[in-house]
């Protein structure tokens, strides 16, 4: 097999996703890095092919894949554009498996089918002007009013937003006048309360819809809670933990994208009478990306297996998108350094990946949270061998 | 409409190949090996075909040792409905006509109404398995099948002729057809198809069981050609030096 932790179905998988990305995506990264926008018809031929439901289980329509089926899919398209990648990874992550881990048996039977095909996007809303990395200082309330609650407040920077037919968010839950904690709830985006701000003018994942979301009165049937407050808001944040796989498997990917890009280039590029990779100082740049891309690699398919063992990967998974997104950062600066001027200009793919490549070190946990994650994970394991 | 489709595993188009020590084959481990590309087209042509009549099978037929499982699998991911797989190993048998002989006894009971294969393989070329293959099973046979047309009781094939030509013809099924590669476009596996394909049967056959004639050719050896530059130095009186280019203009370049 290809590595340890491919089976025959992953294999397959990747070659088929490779081929998808190569045909029918790479032809118009550059378009739609321009135009801020990803065609429909890409996103629909995904969901034919059951991209959009990997790892949700058959019952529901998904493909009942495990999460390293799915961190190897988003891989093989973040080699070839980050917007794509997002986009069905925000969808499936944090669209689709928070209310496939924490939804009742009615909620999953409503919407997990329309989201698993594809039929619908999944959109899933935390931050807000005044709360990122410090989630617990959500502002946004939903009060019980009969059978509703009824939500004020906003998020930003939210992926998919426009182009998602469901949402998730979180927002403190107040019942009789009492807060009763963060929750989550499940919104579906024709609700006329819902106003959808401008596409935010972005560096990166251009292709990648981010907006801003206000919530004015805006009603939502109570069984639409999802998991309990306070509580059930902890085991919710657990599932997030799994978003940092399928972030880690994108950075391995933009590193490689860009890597490849790189070593094809010093092939070709002459100076001095050779191929540039014949210069030590260029042969060891590659040598150096090389390796840490196996080692992301390694790192993040070795967390989706442990999670598909069902082991706690709250360690694994930061570590992973950690190094990863750094790895992320540095392939795709040396890429460009590889490729002189000519990386600093659009023709030559790599400046995008480096673009691309900012936003991973942000988004589901930035760097610095993950390093507090991983050690508070080594602190606790510690005291329990003392 | 139950349709054959002949497949092949060939080294992928990016292989870099080596002849082995011996020189009787190339060097196997590591290399890439993919479906032979015209096959693809032919598998496509068949879902297609089965998917207009709304019933019937798509059968794989292969032809390898083990690793041939992979591009099985594949076609079936696909869509096939069941493989055969005749295993045959190294030294592998590379004439057409025993080859051909070994597929009509492994199909010979089924009830094919169409055979499709690929043009040709990618690695040897040969372009006359799936007609052999045809004349053996009593079917009728065409080659450089650009398009398809089932009728009742007929198929009517596009066929590409030389200079942008092209021909229609109606032939009567059971039909054999070698299809060109670009007529349709070849689908990717969908995630189901890849989950499904491992439940589908695939019959295992041993060639040596099955092949019941002698090779008509076989293969003597590989070698790699080494082009060298070679530069001669004409020297001479005009008449002497005009006399040896003229010579190697005719002889050796062979400009006429
Ligand atoms: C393109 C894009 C897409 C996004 N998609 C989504 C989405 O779909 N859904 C969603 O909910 N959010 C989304 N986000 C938001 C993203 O998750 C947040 O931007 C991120 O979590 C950081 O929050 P912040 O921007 O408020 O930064 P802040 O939390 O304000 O952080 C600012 C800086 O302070 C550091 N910092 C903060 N706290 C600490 C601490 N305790 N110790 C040390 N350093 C600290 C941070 O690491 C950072 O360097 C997206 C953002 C972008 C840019």
């Amino acid at each position: 097999m290809d590595n340890l932790f491919f089976n025959e179905e992953h294999t397959m998988l990747v070659k088929m996703v490779r081929n998808f990305a190569n045909s029918e995506i790479a032809p118009i990264v550059q378009d739609m890095d321009k135009k801020g926008k990803i065609p429909k018809e890409i996103i629909s031929q995904m969901a034919e092919l059951g991209l959009m439901g990997i790892p949700i289980s058959k019952e529901y329509g998904g493909a009942g894949m495990d999460t390293v089926a799915y961190a190897a899919a988003v891989m093989e398209i973040a080699k070839v554009d980050a917007s794509v990648a997002i986009t069905m990874a925000a969808h499936t992550s944090l669209g689709s498996l928070p209310i496939a881990i924490a939804g009742t048996d009615e909620q999953k039977k409503k919407y997990l089918p329309r989201l698993a095909s594809g039929e619908i996007l999944g959109a899933f809303g935390l931050t807000e002007p005044s709360a990122g990395s410090d989630a617990g200082s959500t502002k946004t309330t939903a009060e019980l009013d009969g059978d509703e609650y009824v939500i004020n407040g906003g998020k930003i920077f939210i992926t998919n937003s426009s182009i998602a037919g469901l949402l998730t968010i979180t927002t403190n839950i107040i019942e009789h006048g009492e807060n009763k904690g963060i929750g989550a709830l499940i919104v579906e985006t024709d609700n006329p309360g819902l106003k959808i701000g401008p596409k935010e003018k972005k560096m990166g994942w251009r292709a990648s819809d981010t907006r801003q979301l206000f919530f004015e009165n805006m009603r939502v049937p109570k069984e639409n809670l999802l998991g309990q407050p306070t509580e059930g808001f902890k085991t919710f944040l657990k599932t997030l933990t799994g978003g940092r796989i399928s972030l880690a498997a994108l950075s391995c990917g933009t590193a490689e994208g860009a890597y490849q890009k790189a070593l094809q280039y010093s092939t070709e590029r002459k100076a001095f009478g050779k191929e540039i990779h014949k210069f030590q100082a260029i042969g060891f740049k590659l040598a150096d990306m090389a390796t840490e891309i196996e080692a992301a690699k390694l790192l993040t398919f070795h967390a989706a297996w442990m999670k598909d063992q069902g082991r706690d990967v709250t360690k694994q998974a930061a570590m992973a998108k950690l190094f990863a997104s750094e790895t992320a950062m540095r392939v795709t600066t040396e890429a460009i350094q590889i490729h002189g001027g000519y990386g600093y200009v659009k023709e030559y793919d790599v400046e995008r990946f480096f673009r691309d490549a900012k936003i991973l070190e942000i988004g589901e946990g930035t760097s610095e949270i993950q390093r507090i994650i991983i050690s508070r994970e080594l602190i606790k394991t510690f005291s329990k061998v003392a | 409409m139950n349709i054959c489709v002949l497949i092949k595993q060939v080294p992928g188009s990016e292989a870099q190949f080596n002849v082995s020590g011996d020189g009787s084959w190339i060097q196997e481990t590591e290399l890439p090996y993919e479906m032979n590309e015209s096959d693809n087209y032919a598998l496509e042509e068949a879902l297609q075909i089965r998917e207009q009549k709304g019933a019937g099978e798509v059968v794989i037929v292969s032809l390898g040792p083990d690793r041939c499982q992979k591009v099985i699998r594949e076609a079936l991911a696909k869509g096939a409905d069941r493989a055969i797989h005749i295993n045959a190993d190294a030294p592998y048998n590379t004439d057409p006509y025993s080859i051909a002989s070994a597929l009509a006894n492994a199909v010979k009971d089924e009830r094919f109404d169409l055979v499709l294969s690929g043009l040709q393989s990618d690695d040897l070329g040969f372009g006359q398995t799936g007609v052999i293959l045809g004349e053996m099973l009593g079917m009728t046979t065409a080659t450089l099948v650009v398009g398809t047309e089932v009728q009742e009781g007929k198929i009517k094939v596009k066929r590409e002729l030389e200079a942008g030509w092209f021909q229609w013809q109606t032939m009567d099924l059971p039909a054999s057809l070698a299809i060109q590669s670009g007529l349709n476009t070849p689908r990717y596996p969908s995630l189901k198809g890849i989950m499904t394909a491992k439940k589908k049967e695939i019959k295992k056959l041993n060639f040596v069981d099955i092949c019941n004639v002698d090779e008509l050719q076989s293969f003597a050896g590989l070698s790699v050609q080494h082009a060298e530059k070679q530069t001669e130095m004409i020297e001479g009186n005009i008449d002497q030096i005009v006399n040896r280019l003229v010579d190697v203009f005719k002889n050796e370049i062979r400009i006429n």
